[in-house]
């Protein structure tokens, strides 16, 4: 409703244009009412502390107590350091092999397109507690799967019991992420190749443009604004993670919390485990700053990246 | 149009709710339960049981999975949509819902008087005064073992640390059998199979367990360090791999025969009666030397109490009244070998594993795990540390004493005893 | 059409890295469903060999279909799904149409706006959301569920969709309105047929999240009637944690219908793609 009021404003020699409103009031109606209202009810909450039963207002003293009391501030901390790497891992190999596999499957007249294409996705479709339950016993020592695999290709010595290192857990939990979700910039990347005209390639071949040079100078920066949206995807994708990380290794993110994210932490402060009481105030100061970072790199997507991605319009 | 849809939608559906109350006649009462392995039971035994008696009262038993039962009951308790009937964690947990008026008080419940104080003081305010939870169950913390294997190496139950270790050797030198089932990638194995199991030993049970709470003791104190001592030394005799082994892992490595020994809880007797193929037996944690006393952890485990909010709030004590019966604890005591009934008229109970593990009771001394009642009220949470530090001290990333100095640590930062 | 001569080793290359992948990707899930068909002592001795008749064992399934009515669960996931899906694109695709199409003041901040939701786990509104669904009595009914994943899946939605529909000529929408047409006809018949691709690419992305979603189920609709199928198979893992024949069964069977669901999609889905680019 308010957008056409607004828009009579701007233009104000203009009818107003009630259709905007009518394309945008359901989803906003939906949203609003259903998602936004109830998650400000909850953000709210990190202003205020529970004493006695009551809820006292408290200003930022959460933040404070999250940044400067050592018993959540290092938790935090191991958090976010373990969320940005687990970041890295995605962008620097769930995206390249998801434009590579689509670059692959978008050549013409590519035979077996159509099952590789399924067969690839079908990852991204499965639950996470098929996805974690699957992976522990592949990686799991006593099931012997990774072990004999790994055997038969001489490298049993490198095996070891991966999810039940400190080292090694986090790693191999973002790879098997990696895994899962390789479909998603696959798919988006390869409709972003097959949307570029046929002309556009035609009149590249024409100028002796082929193969690999084709890829990186017509295909490559034609597709840029896809490559940002995945970018961007991943980015908020990783820092709401959860289920992944809880399924496989539960709500305390061991061994000695070095699979812990922003998600799981945020879980366990929100909800408590086990004895720990949840304590929802300092699960929502750690929401807000996780919706503060998300923010922060959704902003810089929108208004530095998003306007300057050169768009074409076929 | 959308507005329109959903209040029509909403409207319809909320007409439907309403009619199917008032067309009811029969009272339904929900339970609200984690133990979803308990299903059956309760749906072929226990409430028949209760129906036949109570004409008029339906029962559901509606569990949720272990891992999501107190977030997902916190929250429905907090709209309101819980059901009548909670399932309680012991101690704090279930404090907590008490004192935010989530359970009712059932001090003056009849039955409650079937039960000692003992028994009642899980689900209890610190002063003793009110009571909102019925005890259903305590289970106790030994050693299966795996007997064929035993008899086949001529091995002797051990009794105390030195046999347990020559036991130990013992199988691991034969080779056929992974010398001890347990794994640190679920955490809570090492903390609770490990640390509380053989810990009671050490710290004395009940002394050293009130002593901590008064501050008299520390974590740091030898008789604490002590058995985090003892699991750094189990490492060589748990599987390939241990740091991935999961819970589930360890319960098919011991049931399929591949490991002699199972550091256990009581609560496994049932599952393994049914899925091992071979003779099982049990032994309590060995004691330091001969002729000490032993002590076992014999945990209130599992209570049941009353939503404050129960629109059927008379039927539902009459149900919890049922529960605080002797009826309700042999049925419940012999379909679930291993949870024992804590009703203070004896249960007979036909398990023999059972029995061997409830007889330690006469030769013990019974505790409960030192880190349920006040010590994990606060962050960070010493039940929660005492897993992560149990499992690094066993996977060998902490020694025995920077675990106790952490746990210390973290205690000391937001607990002070009553002096 | 394209001429392009592609040489064979680049051909062979090509199958190569995408076959390895295939096999990357099915091998997990070949490996459950391999393994729910063997019995217990099959599984733990040998879980890379096929079933054999000595460890061929259908006692899994038998314990699955002995407890909870999976078909009666499937449905109601159907329903949800269905529901969800069809309001996520068409309210999606009118709010994308508008942020993408208009120029209105407060146009970047709407979009920002509708962006929100992305960046909270919306976990985190349980219980004022269940607190809605108890007032307004919709708690344990599908709808309750329809609702909030609709909600949920809106900001993706947009996000996606807007970006697609501002590659749409706007010479086609100009001349459409030349010849005097309604801006809804420009949009149901002109740009939504152009976009096809990226909504059935959201209608995907959709899809899985809501189909494999635990929380919701469990906390607004966990009765008998309403239990989804994700519930019940995760209700089912709780109550047979040790017993891997059910477990490996009951997660074939979870499998199963996202696999044909998605196989039939796929068609669509790709079909949508390929007609976009050529037209």
């Amino acid at each position: 409703m308010d957008t056409e009021t607004m828009a009579e404003e701007t233009r104000p020699k203009r009818p107003i244009r009630w259709h905007v409103g009518v394309f945008l009031a359901p989803a906003v109606l939906v949203y609003t009412a259903i998602m936004i209202l109830p998650l400000f009810g909850t953000l709210q909450l990190s202003l205020f502390r529970n004493i006695e039963q009551h809820q006292v207002f408290v200003g930022l003293g959460n933040f404070g107590t999250l940044f400067g009391d050592p018993n959540w501030s290092v938790n935090f901390w191991n958090a976010l350091r373990n969320n940005v790497w687990f970041f890295i891992i995605h962008m620097l190999v769930q995206n390249p092999i998801g434009i590579l596999l689509a670059a692959l499957l978008s050549s013409p007249r590519l035979r077996f397109a159509a099952f590789y294409r399924t067969a690839i996705f079908v990852p991204t479709i499965l639950s996470f507690v098929i996805v974690g339950f699957a992976w522990k016993l592949i990686l799991s020592p006593i099931w012997g799967v990774a072990p004999h695999l790994m055997d038969f290709v001489g490298l049993k010595s490198f095996f070891t019991a991966w999810l039940g290192k400190e080292q090694y857990a986090l790693t191999a939990l973002s790879l098997v992420s990696v895994w899962q979700f390789v479909g998603i910039p696959m798919m988006l990347i390869y409709a972003a190749l097959l949307s570029i005209p046929d002309e556009v390639i035609e009149a590249a071949e024409c100028d002796g443009v082929t193969g690999m040079a084709q890829f990186w100078k017509i295909k490559l920066p034609l597709i840029l604004p896809s490559i940002g949206i995945i970018s961007i995807l991943t980015f908020v994708g990783n820092f709401n993670a959860f289920d992944l990380i809880y399924t496989a290794q539960g709500a305390l993110a061991g061994p000695n919390y070095s699979t812990d994210i922003l998600g799981t932490f945020l879980y366990r402060a929100f909800f408590g485990f086990q004895l720990q009481v949840g304590d929802p105030n300092m699960g929502a100061a750690i929401a807000t700053i996780m919706f503060l970072i998300i923010l922060g790199g959704v902003c810089v997507y929108l208004f530095l990246v998003q306007t300057r991605l050169r768009r074409y319009q076929f | 149009m959308k507005t329109k849809l959903l209040t029509a939608l909403l409207l319809g559906t909320s007409i439907i709710g309403t009619t199917g109350i008032a067309l009811a006649e029969d009272v339904t009462l929900n339970i609200e339960s984690w133990r979803g392995d308990d299903l059956t039971i309760w749906k072929d035994k226990l409430i028949p049981a209760f129906e036949a008696k109570n004409p008029g009262i339906k029962v559901v038993f509606a569990p949720s999975a272990p891992t999501e039962y107190d977030a997902a009951l916190g929250a429905k308790l907090a709209a309101g949509s819980a059901g009548d009937l909670i399932t309680c964690r012991p101690f704090d947990k279930s404090l907590e819902l008490f004192k935010k008026g989530n359970l009712a008080d059932i001090s003056s419940l009849p039955g409650m008087d079937n039960f000692s104080p003992v028994a009642k003081a899980a689900w209890q305010t610190d002063d003793g005064k009110s009571s909102f939870c019925v005890p259903m169950a305590s289970v106790i913390h030994g050693f299966i073992y795996n007997k064929d294997a035993f008899d086949k190496l001529g091995l002797k139950v051990p009794t105390t640390n030195e046999e347990f270790y020559a036991v130990l050797d013992k199988i691991k030198a034969d080779g056929t059998y992974i010398p001890m089932a347990m794994g640190t990638k679920d955490l809570w194995e090492a903390a609770t199979m490990g640390y509380q199991n053989i810990g009671p030993n050490y710290w004395k049970g009940e002394e050293g367990r009130q002593a901590l709470i008064k501050g008299e003791q520390k974590l740091t104190d030898p008789q604490w360090v002590a058995p985090f001592k003892e699991l750094a030394k189990w490492k060589p005799y748990l599987g390939d791999g241990f740091e991935a082994q999961t819970y589930p892992d360890s319960q098919n490595l011991f049931t399929l025969g591949r490991a002699a020994i199972y550091p256990a809880g009581s609560w496994e007797i049932g599952l393994f009666n049914t899925q091992a193929q071979f003779k099982m037996g049990a032994f309590p944690p060995p004691v330091q030397k001969a002729g000490d006393t032993c002590y076992i952890s014999d945990h209130t485990d599992i209570g049941m109490g009353l939503n404050a909010a129960s629109k059927h709030p008379e039927e539902a004590k009459k149900f919890l009244s049922w529960v605080a019966s002797p009826d309700f604890a042999t049925i419940y005591a012999n379909a679930l070998p291993g949870f024992f009934s804590l009703n203070s008229t004896p249960v007979k109970m036909a398990d023999p594993l059972a029995q061997e593990f409830v007889s330690w009771r006469g030769k013990c001394k019974s505790t409960i795990r030192s880190t349920y009642q006040i010590l994990s009220r606060g962050t960070p949470n010493l039940e929660n540390e005492t897993w992560v530090e149990s499992a690094n001290v066993i996977n060998g990333t902490d020694t025995p004493e920077a675990a106790a100095k952490k746990l210390q640590t973290g205690l000391d930062s937001w607990y002070k005893p009553a002096k | 059409m394209s001429t392009a001569t592609r040489s064979l080793p680049r051909t062979i290359g090509a199958h190569a890295i995408l076959l390895t992948y295939t096999v990357i990707a099915l091998f997990p899930v070949i490996l459950v469903i391999v393994n729910s068909f063997k019995s217990r002592a099959g599984i733990f001795g040998a879980p890379l060999t096929p079933p054999t008749p000595k460890t061929f064992d259908l006692i899994g399934y038998t314990t699955v279909f002995g407890q909870g009515d999976f078909f009666h669960y499937f449905q109601n996931s159907l329903v949800v799904t269905v529901a969800s899906l069809f309001f996520v694109l068409l309210f999606g695709a009118m709010a994308a149409f508008a942020l993408s199409e208009y120029r209105f003041r407060g146009n970047t901040l709407m979009g920002l706006y509708l962006a929100l939701g992305i960046m909270i786990p919306i976990r985190l509104g349980t219980v004022a959301i269940l607190q809605l669904m108890v007032a307004t009595g919709l708690v344990n009914t599908l709808t309750a569920l329809i609702l909030v994943y609709t909600a949920q899946g809106l900001p993706l939605a947009i996000f996606i969709l807007s970006e697609f529909m501002k590659q749409v000529s706007d010479d086609l929408k100009n001349a459409g309105r030349i010849d005097g047409l309604s801006e809804y006809t420009i949009f149901f018949r002109l740009v939504l047929p152009l976009v096809r691709p990226a909504m059935a690419t959201v209608a995907v992305f959709t899809m899985i999240p809501i189909w494999n979603d635990l929380w919701f189920p469990l906390i607004l609709a966990p009765s008998e009637e309403t239990k989804t199928v994700t519930l019940g198979a995760q209700l089912f893992l709780g109550q047979f944690v040790t017993n891997w024949n059910a477990i490996l069964a009951a997660l074939s069977l979870a499998i199963l219908p996202v696999l044909i669901l998605y196989v039939i999609f796929s068609r669509q889905l790709i079909r949508g793609i390929t007609s976009g680019a050529v037209k």
